[in-house]
């Protein structure tokens, strides 16, 4: 397509928007509600996968071994930890470092009584791999193939803690998309009106059009430029309106709520918007195409 | 050059609208075709503007048979046949000046050729001082010469009118019958539908009479 024609199909979009002021407006409108949401959900699920991210990463595996374990076979085990996907790191703790984080812990203050241990490790053959994992659902398949490795003696692990914040993060997954689904549906729908209502306000032109000779791409052009528009609106709107929203939200809470701020840590505005803008201006037009098109198919057989 | 070999058309299982149709028409001719309402010139338009499709027969035009044109040729096969309406068919929210560009955008014509062409076409039909009117503000006879410079703009081998005076008074629809005969001077193919027998007497081209769906007659002028 000729730059002229390209030009000209984008003034008769922009056109067609004036013409049914009402319906691109009632479209932007619920285009800009459906992006909204989803940047609502995407802040919140964001800051929950962090702080998922967070409290997954406190969650340890220890690895202890039999007292007649060798150094060897020690140190295939901390090989093939090394070579799962579902660890995002590992410390080997000999029983000497054990022995000194207890006393860190627990003989603060009473350093007499662990010196009277000297030359005594009580943690002797305590030795043992921390393992911290990057996928915290994978948990009991990772405990099952260390029990089963040699020279291992017990796994240590949180059951229950693994299992909540796995199910947590799928239930927030599955949420999030239902409703992100859903609003989708409806703005294709109405995208879909305001596209039919402009092909039969133009029914006249575009039958003339097509006894001239005008090509089903030059037809339907304006109408694409129309949902592309509305799309590109309807996601700038709400983007725009949640970044200062959301940077507000976090500075308030800072202020007012000091003990929830030391408790969990927000997602900066900048990270959050990285993602969220290009996402957001992507489904707008995206949906604003698919919503003409699809429109197009069906009204006007070109 | 138009030529249907036994084309027949029928909607659904009803009557054939056309029946056994055989015609030919050479380029640079005027032909009128007349009938009564309901007699099948309509469908016969629309055959010609691949608009529907034969259910039996041949249509060539230009060397095209329209029986297995692809969809997506179609408008390139326009684009060689201008068409006039009854109704003029003009787009009311622009002047004379946008309706006839109007068709030069249509197929991506530079904005230099538009320019260049529609001043021309609408001193052709004797509107170039009305070139910032709006259809409203036209005579019946006016816009249709509007019709007229829009399908001549691009330059088709053919023009097909379908009842171009049928809204016109006589003074109008005389005026629009010498303009479609100039036209044919310069060369074009002119297929005029009418039921205007007066005018069609008076103009001494040859006519083909249809009656349901049937050609009864072809005859050609005495000016032939």
């Amino acid at each position: 397509m000729k730059i002229s024609t390209l030009l000209y199909n984008f003034k008769q979009g922009l056109k067609n928007i004036w013409r049914n002021k009402m319906f691109s407006l009632a479209s932007v409108a619920t285009m800009a509600a459906c992006i909204f949401l989803f940047g609502i959900f995407y802040s919140i699920g964001v800051n929950f996968e962090d702080m998922v991210k967070e409290a997954e990463e406190g969650v340890a595996v220890t690895v202890f071994f039999n007292s007649d374990a060798t150094d060897e076979q020690i140190a295939a085990v901390g090989e093939q930890i090394k070579s799962r996907s579902e660890v995002a790191k590992y410390n080997f703790v000999s029983s000497e470092e054990a022995w000194d984080q207890y006393k860190d812990i627990y003989f603060q203050g009473n350093e007499e009584a662990a010196a009277s241990f000297e030359g005594d490790n009580p943690l002797a053959g305590h030795e043992n791999y921390e393992i911290y994992l990057a996928d915290v659902s994978k948990q009991d398949e990772l405990v099952s193939f260390l029990e089963g490795l040699d020279g291992v003696r017990e796994v240590k692990h949180s059951e229950v803690a693994a299992n909540t914040l796995s199910d947590f993060n799928k239930l927030l997954t599955l949420i999030s998309g239902f409703v992100v689904a859903i609003l989708i549906s409806v703005a294709v729908f109405l995208i879909s009106n305001t596209v039919t209502v402009g092909i039969s306000i133009r029914k006249e032109e575009i039958a003339i059009m097509k006894l001239i000779g005008a090509k089903d791409s030059f037809v339907r052009a304006p109408f694409i430029v129309e949902g592309v528009i509305i799309g590109l609106v309807g996601s700038a709107i709400p983007l725009i309106a949640l970044w200062f929203l959301y940077g507000g939200i976090v500075r308030y809470v800072a202020d007012k709520f000091e003990f929830l701020s030391d408790m969990v840590s927000f997602v900066s505005v900048k990270d959050v918007f990285h993602v969220l803008v290009p996402v957001s201006l992507a489904l707008g037009v995206g949906i604003g195409y698919l919503g003409s098109r699809f429109t197009l198919r069906k009204h006007l057989k070109v | 050059m138009i030529r249907l070999e036994n084309v027949s058309k029928s909607y659904q299982a009803g009557v054939p609208a056309l029946n056994d149709v055989n015609l030919e028409i050479s380029p640079g001719e005027f032909v009128f075709v007349v009938g009564a309402s309901g007699s099948g010139k309509s469908t016969l338009i629309k055959l010609l503007l691949a608009e529907l499709r034969p259910t039996k027969g041949k249509i060539i035009i230009n060397g095209k048979d329209l029986k297995s044109i692809k969809h997506k040729m179609i408008p390139k096969f326009r684009r060689n046949i201008g068409v006039v309406f009854q109704d003029f068919r003009l787009l009311a929210d622009r002047n004379v000046y946008e309706n006839v560009a109007f068709a030069m955008k249509v197929v991506e014509a530079s904005n230099k050729e538009i320019k260049r062409k529609v001043p021309m076409m609408l001193s052709m039909v004797g509107l170039a001082a009305k070139y910032r009117s709006l259809p409203k503000q036209l005579s019946g006879g006016e816009q249709q010469r509007v019709a007229i410079a829009r399908a001549l703009v691009n330059e088709p081998k053919i023009l097909l009118a379908d009842e171009p005076t049928g809204n016109l008074d006589n003074k109008n629809a005389w005026e629009i019958m010498k303009l479609l005969d100039e036209i044919n001077q310069r060369g074009t193919t002119v297929v005029v539908v009418t039921h205007n027998m007066e005018i069609v007497k008076a103009m001494n081209k040859r006519v083909i009479t249809i009656k349901k769906g049937v050609v009864i007659s072809d005859e050609e002028g005495e000016e032939a």
